[in-house]
């Protein structure tokens, strides 16, 4: 065995031991609804001890953000660390102490283009879950088409004045700064976009929320009226925002994309044969339904085997790097036919829409939600036309 | 183990590649099939893969083979998917190796020298029925003397009537249902009462069915133990599955491939035909899917490498995904060729062919989807 391998283990066993000792029982358990995830930001609060002890233990530690450097408010694990990282707290089912877009998207782009100064100020506000951050790229006529977006950034010289209107962008009403995507030059389309940071209680920004089939309504329309962003709330060059959103995107896409994993369990027939029982030869008590399982958790774990190919070429520069379009398709398809399943297992209980037996419409609920998955950071056909082009390399468009 | 190919199996991956491609394209199989070639595959080129190491992958170093993993196993298979290379490989080098390994030093000392060399070709004698039922073999071997006395029918042999020597799964004990009892024989070709009838299929290729009347075997053909034959079957299986998992996969990319490229040269309504969305969604689908289809398969190898007890699961969740997917690669790649694809002439129609065979082989898509459910215990 190699010296790595063995620090490997011993760090393997101090983080085993770290979590047994922080993560209380409570953090432990499958998520159930809304509040039992953390988002931070200014307005947060913790909806119990439990939670609010997990995550000032995590931000102690630089665990909300392990893999970044210790400067930016993380832990500085190495890709192997953080792996162990995650195959760790995964085997004891601990929730993810804080979720944010701040870690999932901005941070990644801000690793990347961010000036010295924008990592140490906005990272470490991230990591310790300060400002919750939302998207704002989509407009009521640009969706798919993206760079045909029109809200207005105008150049007063120390400043831009933002006018404009954005959509869909989720959790809006309760975030604290938006990570924008505004035209600064209406000659060029693609290279005339930028990518801006601005705070949510500037003057001028409105919101109005949108409700959606599942009833919940975390998504706005944002509206902006002569809204001042001073000129070192940029990320990258001037005119070259859509460099900075497309890379955003790929971690977008990655994230969504997980989403085909489940809850990591290894099988969905094993979970709701124990719903709907078996008969006497030990089948699941519904045959056309059995058959459709059993194909399911072939999909499942060959995807499951796809993603850890994905992220090992990831880490070793191998991979087609158009690839993530191929996962966040794959991904997403994949979780919506698993919630198609869950939803027919549950029979008329998963229907009710308030009651007990369905988890308080956690079960109808996610169904639906997961019918935006591939729509959410680009549509499933879109993801089909970059594969067609950037990896088939077919003709035309 | 990364999910990735490291450096000596990328090289092993370009000289296969090299290699079959050069030596045994897709108009290889067509020559054989139109002169109606009477083993399905030339010896020949089974001796050429000897002289490239090929066929000791699986044979360890201290019996004079390579003693490489089902992973460069797969290597070699997806390059024979995806030229349609008709070769001995899979039963002998990789299935029948594999059942040897688990068995004595005296039959490996018997059949490697030949299956180094290139002169011994290995049928697997599994099949009693149509669909792939290995949990129900009722064939019988009854002790006789000092060893046994073998009756009954076996079906599905491929290269069962040009083969050197068969691997024989029958009853010692027990009845068909019981994993006890099962016993794997060695058993010669020249055996008296041994009787192969050859038949082409779909593919070209050539199966046999073989009636067992009173052959006699000595005890030292039992590949390990008298009734705990499983095991060894199992080693068997797991390395037929896996491997023909790996070959469909090269069957599906090869049928992609073909397809994707006619996408770019045939023209319709004044464009390529590869510019209408309704075909590029399909295609791009179809890339999706199959590259799923690959990481299985190479999950798969790598659990079978590492004596990983998750390994047979994953096997059939291999068989599974490969199957359904080179399925939808040559039902797409036939119907994006249009009426050219429905010619002989043309190669797609090929790729249809071996892969219904290769998906029967050892087990079909719903088998193994049924398995993994069995094992997830619903
Ligand atoms: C739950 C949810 C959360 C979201 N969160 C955010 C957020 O936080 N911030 C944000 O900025 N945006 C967010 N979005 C917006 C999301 O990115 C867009 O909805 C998405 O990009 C699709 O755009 P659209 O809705 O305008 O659909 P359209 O572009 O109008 O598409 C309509 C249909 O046409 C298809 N289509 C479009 N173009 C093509 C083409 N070229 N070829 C083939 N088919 C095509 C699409 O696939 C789709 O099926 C969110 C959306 C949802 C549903
Ligand atoms: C068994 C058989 C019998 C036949 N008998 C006769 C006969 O008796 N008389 C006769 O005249 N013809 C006959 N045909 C020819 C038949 O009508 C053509 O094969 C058929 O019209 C398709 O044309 P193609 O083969 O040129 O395919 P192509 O037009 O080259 O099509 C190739 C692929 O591209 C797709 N494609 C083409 N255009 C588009 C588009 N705009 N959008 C999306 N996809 C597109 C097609 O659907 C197909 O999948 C026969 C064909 C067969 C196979």
């Amino acid at each position: 065995m190699s010296d790595t391998q063995i620090d490997l283990e011993q760090f393997r066993s101090d983080i085993r031991a770290w979590l047994e000792e922080n993560c209380p029982q409570e953090m432990r358990q499958p998520v159930k609804g809304e509040d039992d995830v953390y988002w931070g930001g200014r307005n947060a609060s913790f909806k119990n001890d439990a939670q609010k002890a997990w995550f000032e233990a995590c931000v102690a530690k630089g665990y909300t953000v392990a893999d970044w450097p210790k400067a930016y408010g993380g832990a500085g694990f190495t890709p192997a660390q953080n792996k162990i990282w995650k195959q760790e707290m995964a085997r004891i089912g601990a929730r993810p102490p804080l979720s944010s877009f701040g870690i999932w998207m901005l941070g990644p782009a801000l690793l990347h283009f961010g000036t010295e100064e924008q990592k140490v100020h906005y990272l470490n506000q991230i990591a310790r879950g300060e400002i919750r951050w939302c998207q704002g790229y989509s407009e009521p006529g640009s969706g798919s088409d993206l760079v045909s977006l029109q809200t207005f950034g105008e150049d007063k010289g120390d400043h831009w004045v933002v006018n404009g209107q954005k959509i869909w962008t989720s959790y809006a009403d309760k975030c604290d700064w938006i990570f924008c995507l505004v035209r600064t030059n209406k000659e060029d389309k693609y290279r005339g976009i930028s990518f801006l940071l601005f705070d949510m209680e500037t003057p001028g920004v409105s919101t109005k929320p949108i409700k959606l089939i599942s009833g919940n309504s975390p998504f706005c329309e944002t509206f902006f009226d002569n809204v001042v962003v001073p000129k070192d709330q940029i990320v990258g060059e001037l005119n070259r925002g859509w460099d900075v959103a497309k890379y955003l995107l790929g971690h977008e896409r990655e994230m969504i994309s997980g989403g085909g994993l489940g809850d990591g369990a290894p099988s969905l027939g094993a979970k709701i044969a124990k719903v709907i029982g078996t008969d006497d030869s030990g089948n699941l008590d519904d045959p056309m339904l059995r058959a459709q399982l059993a194909q399911f958790d072939v999909d499942a774990l060959a995807f499951k085997a796809m993603a850890e190919k994905f992220v090992d070429e990831m880490k070793a520069r191998k991979g087609h790097p158009a690839k993530p379009n191929m996962m966040k398709y794959a991904g997403t398809e994949l979780n919506k036919q698993r919630h198609e399943l869950i939803m027919a297992s549950g029979g008329s209980d998963a229907l009710e829409w308030e009651s007990e037996t369905s988890n308080h419409g956690a079960k109808p609920r996610t169904w639906l939600r997961t019918k935006a998955n591939s729509i959410e950071g680009g549509t499933s056909e879109v993801m089909l036309n970059v594969i067609s082009k950037r990896i088939l390399d077919l003709p035309g468009a | 183990m990364p999910m990735y190919l490291n450096e000596d199996q990328a090289m092993l991956q370009d000289s296969a590649r090299e290699f079959i491609a050069g030596e045994a394209p897709v108009s290889h199989l067509r020559a054989l099939r139109d002169e109606n070639c009477k083993d399905g595959f030339r010896h020949a080129l089974w001796k050429q893969f000897a002289e490239m190491g090929f066929t000791g992958i699986l044979i360890s170093e201290e019996d004079d083979g390579l003693g490489l993993g089902h992973v460069e196993a797969g290597i070699v298979l997806e390059e024979i998917g995806r030229n349609l290379t008709p070769s001995p490989f899979l039963t002998t080098s990789v299935a029948g190796v594999s059942a040897l390994n688990a068995g004595g030093k005296a039959l490996r000392e018997k059949y490697f020298p030949g299956i180094l060399s290139g002169d011994t070709v290995l049928g697997l004698a599994i099949e009693e029925r149509a669909k792939h039922r290995p949990d129900q073999i009722a064939m019988a071997a009854e002790r006789s003397g000092n060893g046994f006395k073998l009756n009954g029918k076996k079906t599905f042999v491929i290269h069962g009537a040009s083969a050197d020597a068969l691997i024989v799964a029958a009853r010692t004990a027990g009845s068909a249902g019981d994993s006890e009892g099962l016993t794997l024989f060695m058993v010669d070709k020249d055996a008296a009462g041994l009787s192969t009838e050859a038949t082409r299929l779909v593919d070209s290729s050539v199966a046999a069915a073989v009636t067992f009347d009173n052959v006699e075997v000595d005890a030292d053909a039992v590949i390990g133990e008298v009734d705990q034959g499983q095991d060894v079957l199992d080693a068997l299986l797991h390395a037929g599955r896996a491997g023909s998992a790996a070959e469909l996969v090269g069957v599906g990319s090869g049928a992609m491939d073909m397809t994707v490229d006619y996408l770019k040269q045939r023209k319709q309504f004044g464009k390529l035909i590869g510019e209408f969305q309704a075909l590029q969604h399909r295609t791009s689908h179809l890339y999706s899917e199959m590259e799923i289809a690959r990481a299985a398969v190479m999950k798969a190898q790598q659990l079978l490498d590492q004596g990983n007890e998750g390994a047979d699961v994953m096997v059939s969740v291999a068989k599974a995904k490969a199957g359904r997917t080179t399925g939808l690669a040559v039902r797409e790649g036939v119907q994006m060729h249009g009426g050219i694809g429905m010619t002989d002439e043309y190669d797609i129609g090929f790729y249809m062919k071996r892969d219904r065979a290769l998906n029967e082989f050892m087990g079909d898509a719903n088998y193994h989807a049924n398995r993994v459910a069995r094992m997830h215990g619903y």
